[in-house]
């Protein structure tokens, strides 16, 4: 099976797990995989109002070896010979308040209205405007990609917030709808709402690692989002795995310094000791990881996407590379997409 | 044993203004303050800093923001929203006090409310409003705002020696520091102030620019909700005061020498990354964490030499070596991210807290991690 399975399954991806999981990198990892299969995908970051500095957007950019800051215009991150390429844009809610009342003849007033802290006051009275306004922009772009418009995604990966502010951010378009009355707003609300419920047009990736708490948290977090903004799921990537390495399967000192001796090699005691202890410490990792992924598969019924752990904690293109050859193998071993 | 804080507490406005840390004051109950990214183990560390000192014989309590559901269940607030509970202590395992308390922002900003009414009818008429509802939910700061104003309420109790407050993942390490601030600041923004203005003949004196922000929103928003917010405001007006106060009161706590900041952190590079950033923030606001703590560290093993790599690397000893050298260059690497943060931070005291086998979800675990935060 082709990857391009993956990203004919809806154009928008919304990506999220717990914090720490590896959602960033995960989103650079697919969008890299989409270029490589000749699709112009778009990575969507959200930046905090007013901020000059956003980690994830650097982390960003430095995946794909750039020192770029990203910003509410669209960067190129990578153009490949097959036609492929992978951009990136950082979205805030005031930058995108501003594009709202431009597209509603308020051109005049938008600059002051943000700058007067106009914002607060529409999230004040508006539950989750801010989310909305971001989820909006989102969907603006998806509809000219809907449209064949020139120059627009394939494949439009949304990194999502960590986990439990997702469910809320995903959410708030449904509060809004209950909650306004009335004016534009509502009338985008209904559409945002509109695209999240449509599994043609998008789908959720669950980012965990194959630990415990995470494990949980994304099976909660899998239902809260079906059942409270609901979006339909469509795989889980599961980061940091790591390679099983066949250790014998309980290690000590004095077996190994026999072993080591009839090789010819003469280890200090501390050698030995730092041999076992590592030993252990990997079996009892790769022990506890085993487990999680099949927890995960009883608890949660989605294909899992397995990426590996990355000893050298660097992530750059080279890793890039490695990362999206291991999700291109799990694709074709594993995802198949509910019609 | 009964909660603290669920005691009647006087007006504060009313009182002298000693200030904690005031010399006025004789509460000198001190505060931890727990910073970093998302998914660091933030929550444990706070639990474990506060079973620390209750070890230490002292009155310990963990104001927690989202703990996971088996923490909750170990400190027994799972659905004990906002007022503290007692954690009995195993026996023999601590001669002090453990307390925790789950935020519930809603709740707290409910009381405040209640606290500040001129009468019970305002309170009532402003619980009942929508827009009160939205802004308690979904103002930006606000679970910010209220995990301080259950501090200070805490902190004012006195009932305890030292709080630990784990902060709710921020995007902006400031957001929690400014928290008191920015309800003040709403409160003093133009258009709200427009908002409050009570009378037709109020809104037609106004300039000309208010007059276009007012009906930009109810475009955007459509009329009824700029409805909705003049009669909030209405009635909430008389109450600014008693919340402007109180901000800055607990703004004082946050700035004074009972509060000390832990930066809680990972030794992974996009993990200290964002960790690095929130330290120049906090610097720029003067704010210096005297405490660091990195948590899930590799150990680093010791190397072998090159021979006995080349003689083992054929025998069945391989996997032995390939998985020390992958653990090595996962400490190396941790070290010098670990580097970084001692650089940024050099006069604080760091605690590595090693990758312990199991995840940490009971009081067992959270002793284990105590163990490590040992001075």
């Amino acid at each position: 099976m082709r990857s391009t399975t993956l990203f004919s399954a809806a154009r928008v991806l919304i990506v999220t797990g717990k914090g720490g999981t590896g959602k960033t990198t995960v989103s650079g990892v697919l969008a890299n995989l989409a270029a490589r299969e000749g699709l112009r995908a778009m990575v969507f970051q959200i930046g905090a109002p007013g901020a000059r500095y956003e980690p994830g957007t650097v982390q960003l950019a430095r995946l794909f070896g750039s020192d770029e800051v990203l910003g509410y215009e669209a960067s190129v991150l990578v153009a490949n010979a097959a036609g492929g390429s992978v951009h990136a844009r950082a979205v805030t809610p005031d930058t995108a308040l501003v594009e709202y009342l431009h597209l509603h003849g308020m051109r005049r007033l938008s600059r002051r209205l943000v700058s007067s802290g106009a914002l607060d006051v529409v999230a004040t009275a508006v539950p989750g405007m801010p989310d909305m306004l971001v989820l909006g922009k989102l969907k603006q772009m998806e509809r000219a990609a809907a449209a064949g418009q020139p120059e627009a995604p394939d494949v439009i990966l949304l990194d999502a917030p960590a986990a439990g502010h997702a469910v809320r951010f995903l959410q708030s378009p449904r509060g809004l709808l209950e909650a306004a009355g009335g004016g534009p707003v509502r009338a985008q609300a209904e559409e945002v709402v509109q695209m999240l419920s449509d599994p043609q047009r998008c789908r959720v990736v669950l980012v965990t690692t194959p630990e415990e708490t995470p494990v949980s948290e994304t099976v909660e977090t899998a239902q809260l989002l079906e059942r409270r903004a609901g979006v339909s799921l469509l795989a889980v990537v599961v980061n940091g795995r790591l390679p099983v390495l066949s250790l014998p399967s309980e290690p000590e000192v004095a077996g190994l310094d026999a072993l080591t001796r009839a090789a010819g090699v003469r280890l200090g005691r501390q050698q030995l000791e730092g041999l076992v202890a590592a030993a252990r410490l990997r079996l009892e990792r790769q022990e506890v990881q085993a487990a999680q992924v099949v927890r995960l598969g009883r608890e949660l019924a989605l294909p899992q996407l397995e990426l590996p752990f990355c000893f050298d904690a660097d992530l750059r293109p080279q890793q890039l590379a490695t990362l999206t050859d291991a999700l291109s193998t799990a694709v074709a071993a594993g995802l198949e997409v509910a019609p | 044993m009964r909660a603290p804080v669920s005691e009647p507490v006087s007006d504060p406005v009313s009182e002298p203004v000693g200030g904690p840390g005031g010399a006025a004051s004789l509460n000198l109950t001190s505060v931890i303050v727990c910073m970093g990214p998302g998914g660091v183990g933030k929550t444990t560390t706070a639990a474990a800093l506060a079973l620390r000192a209750a070890r230490a014989g002292r009155r310990a309590c963990v104001v927690t923001i989202d703990p996971a559901r088996r923490l909750a269940d170990a400190l027994g607030v799972n659905g004990v929203g906002n007022e503290p509970h007692f954690v009995p202590a195993p026996p023999g395992a601590w001669p002090g006090e453990l307390w925790a308390v789950m935020l519930d922002a809603q709740s707290t900003f409910d009381n405040l409310v209640g606290r500040y009414a001129t009468a019970p009818a305002q309170a009532e008429a402003i619980l009942a409003n929508p827009v009160y509802r939205n802004i308690s939910a979904a103002l930006s700061g606000t679970q910010e705002y209220m995990a301080i104003e259950k501090l200070y309420e805490l902190q004012e109790s006195g009932a305890y020696d030292l709080i630990v407050v784990d902060t709710p993942p921020a995007q902006h390490a400031l957001d929690f520091l400014e928290a008191p601030a920015h309800l003040a600041r709403l409160l003093d923004n133009r258009v709200f102030r427009l908002l409050m203005t009570p009378t037709r003949a109020g809104l037609r004196a106004l300039e000309i620019g208010a007059q276009l922000m007012l009906r930009a929103i109810s475009k955007i928003a459509g009329g009824q909700v700029v409805a909705d917010t003049i009669q909030f405001f209405t009635q909430f007006e008389g109450m600014e005061e008693g919340f402007r106060e109180r901000a800055a009161r607990a703004e004082r706590l946050l700035r004074s020498e009972l509060t000390s900041f832990a930066l809680v952190c990972s030794p992974r590079r996009d993990s200290m990354e964002e960790a690095l950033y929130l330290v120049s923030q906090l610097a720029a606001s003067g704010v210096r964490p005297g405490t660091v703590v990195v948590n899930r560290c590799y150990p680093l093993y010791p190397a072998l030499p090159p021979e006995a790599v080349t003689a083992l690397a054929a025998t069945p000893l391989a996997p032995l070596l390939a998985n020390l050298e992958e653990l090595r260059m996962v400490a190396a690497t941790e070290n010098d991210q670990l580097g970084r943060v001692v650089a940024a931070l050099p006069d604080a005291t760091l605690y590595r807290v090693p990758f312990l086998a199991r995840d940490i979800y009971d009081l067992d675990g959270l002793a284990e991690v105590a163990d490590h935060l040992a001075d």
